[in-house]
């Protein structure tokens, strides 16, 4: 048995099988699995706020959608992924209030779910499933040797993605 | 203006942040103490500059699962307030408060709910006003809103509006109760950029 790697608010990390990779208690925030199948290298980013350039105090890469994938692809290239064979899976993005009024501050899940997807796609990495927006809170664990996406939440039967 | 931040804040502005906070959950507590018609004791609050990986864990961890009722900020100061309470206390409060009432199950009815919003709304309300008259400012809040989830997933909301100015969150645990009702509330505050600027210069910072 590996171990179970964990990724924090606005953490990365990468990992090869027998370990797996998780992350806890996604609300609003992106949980974005990058991963080689073939070569079986995998990481995951846990990301807040959707671009890095809007915010002035942006020393922590991992907390932006932008450079936290920017940083996790040259993390998985270092381990030995091949680049043109990244493929992606995305969980999270969830707006936890049901807020009626269009405020800005509260729809920043479904910002950071277009800034992860636009993102992806300027890199041409292509998003094999995703689970995300509604209203609730997912624990989402990635098995690099399945490539399954396990999603956890509260009162809802688990799935596979 | 200065640019001031939470991963640059000095001891004295820390302490004036930890003042609010005890002003602001005596208040609360007077006001539970009301509300439930019920003598309510309440511990010195512990206050926190939390990095946001660690700020679930005090709150049971990231899978916990806890009730959030969440105000938006308006007026001279932007921004929100949350208040968190585990799921026990809350059921708890409810039951003091709607005096058997309610049905005995592990879900919350929606007559449940709604007492718990209000009871977030009278709490929040508390806090804010002890803010509004240390800091002469005016402060409305919109209604509250409510969440049963993930400590992580509720927490998300707003380690996200700190994230835009630090990277840090500013967390107060206050123990309220008494021998038959103990209840572990946490706040927090989140004022934009510009309004924690304006507190802190209206504090004389």
């Amino acid at each position: 048995m590996g171990e179970m790697i964990k990724v924090g608010m606005a953490d990365m990390n990468v990992c090869k099988p027998p370990d797996s990779i998780t992350t806890l208690g996604l609300g609003s925030c992106v949980g974005i699995v990058l991963y080689d199948p073939g070569k079986k290298v995998s990481g995951m980013v846990h990301v807040m706020l959707p671009d890095s350039t809007k915010i002035k105090n942006n020393e922590n890469i991992a907390k932006f959608a932008d450079t936290g994938i920017d940083e996790l692809v040259r993390r998985l290239l270092v381990l030995g992924a091949t680049r043109s064979s990244l493929v992606a899976k995305i969980a999270g993005g969830a707006q936890m209030f049901a807020f009626s009024s269009n405020n800005d501050m509260l729809r920043v899940g479904e910002r950071n779910v277009e800034a992860t997807k636009e993102k992806l796609n300027s890199l041409r990495i292509p998003i094999l499933a995703q689970d995300t927006g509604l209203n609730y809170g997912r624990t989402i664990e990635f098995n690099p040797e399945s490539s399954e996406l396990l999603i956890k939440s509260v009162g809802k039967p688990q799935k596979k993605i | 203006m200065s640019d001031k931040d939470f991963n640059t804040i000095n001891s004295m502005q820390f302490d004036v942040l930890k003042e609010i906070g005890n002003i602001g959950a005596g208040n609360a507590t007077t006001a539970l103490s009301k509300l439930l018609n019920a003598k309510v004791d309440m511990k010195v609050p512990k206050i926190e500059l939390l990095e946001f990986k660690d700020l679930s864990d005090v709150i049971g961890g990231a899978e916990n699962v806890v009730v959030g009722i969440l105000l938006t900020l308006d007026g001279d100061i932007d921004g929100m307030i949350m208040f968190i309470l585990e799921q026990e206390p809350a059921r708890a409060i409810v039951r003091l408060l709607m005096q058997g009432m309610c049905e005995v199950s592990d879900e919350f009815t929606e007559l449940e709910l709604s007492a718990l919003q209000e009871i977030g709304n009278i709490i929040a309300g508390a806090y804010l006003s002890s803010l509004s008259t240390l800091t002469n400012m005016t402060i409305t809040s919109s209604i509250p809103y409510l969440a049963i989830d993930m400590a992580g997933a509720i927490l998300s909301v707003p380690a996200i509006e700190f994230g835009k100015i630090s990277d840090k969150a500013l967390l107060i645990e206050t123990e309220f109760g008494d021998k038959d009702l103990e209840v572990n509330g946490y706040f927090v505050l989140i004022p934009t950029l510009d309004s924690y600027n304006a507190i802190l210069t209206s504090l004389g910072m």
